[in-house]
């Protein structure tokens, strides 16, 4: 196997695993001039596993987290340049590859900076002494004497490279946690606005994209399903190939094992053609509730409950207003703008796949579990593909590409096509909330209940699923972070009584396959909190962010509040019981959120600015002021974007964005059965990162759920009704208006 | 067949109802346009044919003949030809601002996007707010980055008018 010229040493690791070590020829790395060093071990107690210093004064990070398109491959690189005095320049992250990427997890809930951060920072740190330790040796000079620019340490009228100070090649300086890390009022490369090393590749068009890659005498392939999912766990069964239905392409192979179905071709145009006119007749189970009937069955499923919080005592909360409701959400999906894709090369005796995701550790371990490899057999590269905000197709297109690859005995390219991205999506689960919030006669929140309805998240890859037949399963890890938790649920204010409940729907009898979607569940859980909250300020005749301030006692999530109150030039009114206006009604709203997997650490505020047209029911978002506190923000200009990013999308999900399924199968299928936001509508956003000093948080999820109920306020505001279910489409808005 | 891209001829081997987005990605290597739904309906595939936005996905060989396509690889050219000037720049206006403005963030659909905003700022030096999205609704951004793409085409438009 000679893929790409390798631009990594061979790592012990690999040895005897013959000619399986790759390297990259990635355009991500266009701009990093170093050469790349396998690091001589992969221990996390010992530095060099994290950090390589080159001879040439440059080094290499091996970074656990992959490029998402979110900008963590700069940002990182920020980190470690802050920490060891460098240049970012003589800096360069490894692509991501099982052989010698330290694993530092999936790249989920915005925790490259906030969780692996800190260990490539704590490297970074015990690097600098060892080096200076060194120095003070070499120029026989005082350590408090030394200074270090651009990776060269001064002192006593001498100078040295940190690359002249390393060992050799196989040296393991102890990573003891000990090293002291830079005071961040010393930052001086954190918190700049770098520009992204990635960008000016995409915008020219030579990054090498997951798309783009290709192995030499690889097959393309399409894989063959039912135009949609049905229920999880109820799969389509082949009942008859047609393999004559393509006979005039003669270049065309099927391939088949259990109910998973592929066809493979040297020309891809062949392989596309082939998927389409295969004809296939299929068993569909009817084990959907249908989309008009999915909430009710959620609802008055047998659940598995537990009391997520029980404090203070609600029974004895004397509320002056209480406001109550019921508030639907749908399932949404992924839907990354690019399909999935993934090369594999599988032999007898090993297995390398490029792909997509999130997670080349875990992965590595199911493309071992289905080809019956040992583990060590299996190596997984990540290639950057496009955004896909959680747990896309990524991994089901890599299994589906080393299972036919094992079959046809040849590399192979999987390319979904939109059909497959769409409908054999892992979705955002849908949600029931009934909430119950009371105050007293001041506006002070006095007691909060919630109860939540969802399944869970499921674990088994389709193309696995239909090659095997194995048994499905719902992930069953205790409150996950799709729970019904205190962070999201009313954990901004201070509220005495609280009773939180999940009632955990067995997902397994008749729904789709869920996963975690960006800001996983969140907006679920503000959509309907934070309209309540509305519409108990309106009860108590006072102004929305006032309402929200006298229930606030922690600074942080004041100064997310302040902060959109003051970028939006908010003008304080209590909220109109009728709107007046014409055809055309403007609203304003304001809303908070967080994400229980940072542990409701960075905050989320938004203002909305809308209009509402009565006659068609359409709404349009004109502004998001939009306000994250995320600790230091290593990169501003970054964050940033996120902020923009999080307002734009979590405005199509609010506005738009719903999986439609028969009881059969999905059936929203390509961009205008599942429409999204696009140029015409979306909102100019206000991005505002709130000061702060405390150490770096995520940043990709919180605005998401501000932003969705912020919106929903605002249509309150406009129209001075509730909706209780999103997206608000045009036909919600008109049928609430009528009622 | 042969067929004109970027400057310059290509005798390619394929059925003529080959959609051109796989001769281009395909035969011709290029990264530019690249698949996304293969229903014209998100413009990832974009490329200009006769310097007129066309989504190469739909688009049989056969229907191409033998107009100049022109790919986000050969835009810098396109705008040079467009220009007339006597060498091509680096990158297209468009390009730069969206280094400037760090527009992208996956960057997948950029593609798409650049090749829209360059045929608009060929046809419309000046585009309004109006303009801009209207010309650029047919492509859409799962990142969201519409907002910066706004400033960017806006930014790209000023400078080409020094």
């Amino acid at each position: 196997m000679n893929f790409h010229q390798t631009q990594f040493a061979r790592r012990d690791l690999l040895k005897g695993a013959g000619a399986l070590v790759i390297g990259f020829n990635s355009g991500l790395f266009a701009a990093a001039t170093v050469a790349h060093a396998a690091p001589a071990v992969r221990d996390p107690k010992v530095v060099n596993s994290w950090i390589a210093m080159n001879k040439d004064n440059t080094a290499t990070i091996y970074f656990g987290k992959v490029e998402l398109g979110q900008g963590n491959s700069t940002t990182i690189l920020q980190l470690v340049a802050e920490e060891l005095d460098m240049d970012i320049a003589q800096l360069s992250v490894a692509p991501v590859d099982t052989a010698h990427s330290m694993n530092q997890g999936a790249t989920v809930s915005s925790s490259s900076i906030f969780q692996a951060g800190p260990q490539i920072r704590s490297a970074a740190a015990e690097l600098r002494q060892e080096l200076l330790r060194r120095a003070v040796l070499k120029l026989n000079v005082a350590a408090d004497q030394l200074t270090v620019a651009n990776g060269n340490v001064a002192g006593g009228g001498k100078t040295i490279s940190y690359g002249a100070l390393i060992g050799d090649e196989n040296e393991q300086i102890p990573l003891t946690g000990k090293a002291a890390v830079k005071d961040p009022a010393k930052y001086t490369i954190v918190g700049k606005r770098l520009k992204r090393r990635d960008i000016e590749a995409k915008v020219k068009g030579s990054y090498a994209y997951m798309q783009h890659a290709t192995m030499p005498g690889m097959l393309h392939a399409r894989v063959v399903r039912p135009r949609g999912q049905g229920g999880y766990g109820h799969g389509p069964k082949i009942i008859a190939v047609d393999a004559s239905s393509i006979k005039d392409l003669r270049d065309v192979r099927i391939v088949q094992q259990g109910d998973f179905l592929a066809v493979v071709a040297p020309r891809q145009w062949d392989a596309v053609r082939a998927a389409d006119k295969l004809k296939v007749e299929w068993e569909l189970p009817e084990s959907l509730p249908g989309t008009a009937k999915l909430h009710d069955k959620l609802r008055g499923s047998t659940t598995n409950d537990t009391t997520m919080l029980n404090e203070g005592n609600l029974a004895q909360a004397a509320a002056a207003h209480v406001a109550s409701g019921t508030f639907h959400g749908p399932y949404q999906a992924h839907a990354p703008f690019g399909p999935s894709c993934a090369l594999a090369d599988v032999k007898a005796d090993g297995a390398i796949v490029q792909c997509s995701s999130q997670d080349v550790f875990a992965l590595r371990d199911s493309v071992a579990g289905l080809l019956e490899l040992q583990k060590d057999r299996v190596q997984v590269q990540y290639i950057e593909g496009a955004g896909c905000f959680g747990h896309s197709c990524y991994d089901d297109a890599a299994l589906a590409a080393a299972l036919i690859s094992k079959l046809v005995a040849k590399p192979v390219r999987v390319q979904f096509m939109r059909w497959d991205e769409h409908g054999w999506d892992n979705y955002g689960p849908p949600h029931v909330g009934e909430v119950r919030i009371g105050a007293d006669r001041d506006g002070r929140l006095v007691s909060y209940e919630y109860h939540g309805w969802h399944h869970g998240w499921m674990i088994e890859e389709t193309s696995d699923h239909l090659a095997t037949g194995k048994p499905v399963h719902e992930l069953d890890k205790g409150p996950g972070s799709l729970f019904v938790n205190k962070f999201d649920a009313g954990g901004m204010y201070d509220i005495p009584n609280r009773l939180l409940v999940n009632h955990a729907v067995p997902g397994l009898q008749g729904y789709l396959k869920g996963a975690n979607l960006r800001s996983p569940m969140d907006m679920h859980y503000s959509f309907a909190s934070e309209q309540l909250i509305d519409r108990l300020a309106r009860m108590s005749n006072l102004d929305p962010i006032e309402f929200r301030r006298r229930n606030i006692k922690a600074e942080r999530w004041l100064g997310v509040l302040n902060a959109v109150a003051k970028a939006s030039d908010w003008q304080p009114a209590p909220l109109s019981t009728s709107p007046t206006g014409g055809t055309v009604v403007r609203g304003r709203g304001v809303a908070l959120g967080t994400h229980k997997a940072t542990l409701g650490g960075a905050l989320g505020g938004a203002v909305a600015e809308i209009e509402v047209d009565r006659s068609t029911g359409t709404i349009i978002v004109k502004h998001i002021y939009a306000a994250l506190d995320c600790g230091i923000a290593i990169n501003p200009d970054v964050v940033e974007s996120q902020i923009v990013g999080m307002s734009v999308q979590a405005t199509s999900r609010m506005l738009k964005e719903a999986v439609t399924f028969s009881k059969t199968n999905v059936t929203s299928l390509d961009w205008k059965s599942y429409p999204t936001l696009r140029f015409g509508q979306h909102p100019d956003v206000t991005a505002i990162i709130v000061t702060s000093k405390d150490p770096p948080l995520g940043a990709g999820e919180e605005v998401v759920p501000a932003v969705g109920a912020a919106i929903a306020n605002a249509v309150y505001d406009a129209i001075g009704i509730q909706l209780t279910e999103y997206p608000m489409t045009p036909e919600r808005v008109l049928a609430a208006l009528k009622s | 067949m042969r067929i004109v891209v970027n400057e310059r001829v290509h005798e390619v081997d394929a059925d003529p109802d080959t959609p051109l987005l796989y001769v281009l990605a395909d035969e011709l290597k290029l990264k530019g346009p690249r698949f996304g739904c293969g229903l014209a309906q998100c413009g990832s595939c974009s490329v200009l044919l006769d310097g007129r936005e066309l989504r190469s996905c739909v688009t049989p060989l056969s229907a191409v003949g033998q107009g100049a396509i022109t790919t986000l690889e050969g835009l810098p050219r396109f705008y040079a030809a467009t220009r007339k000037l006597p060498t091509s720049p680096d990158l297209h206006p468009i390009q730069q601002a969206f280094i400037d403005e760090q527009a992208p963030q996956c960057g997948y659909c950029f593609n798409g996007i650049a090749i829209k905003a360059a045929e608009l700022l060929s046809q419309k030096p000046n585009p309004s707010e109006v303009e801009i999205r209207q010309a650029m609704d047919g492509h859409l951004c799962r990142c969201g980055t519409y907002p910066r793409v706004m400033k960017a085409i806006r930014r790209a438009a000023a400078e080409m008018q020094k």
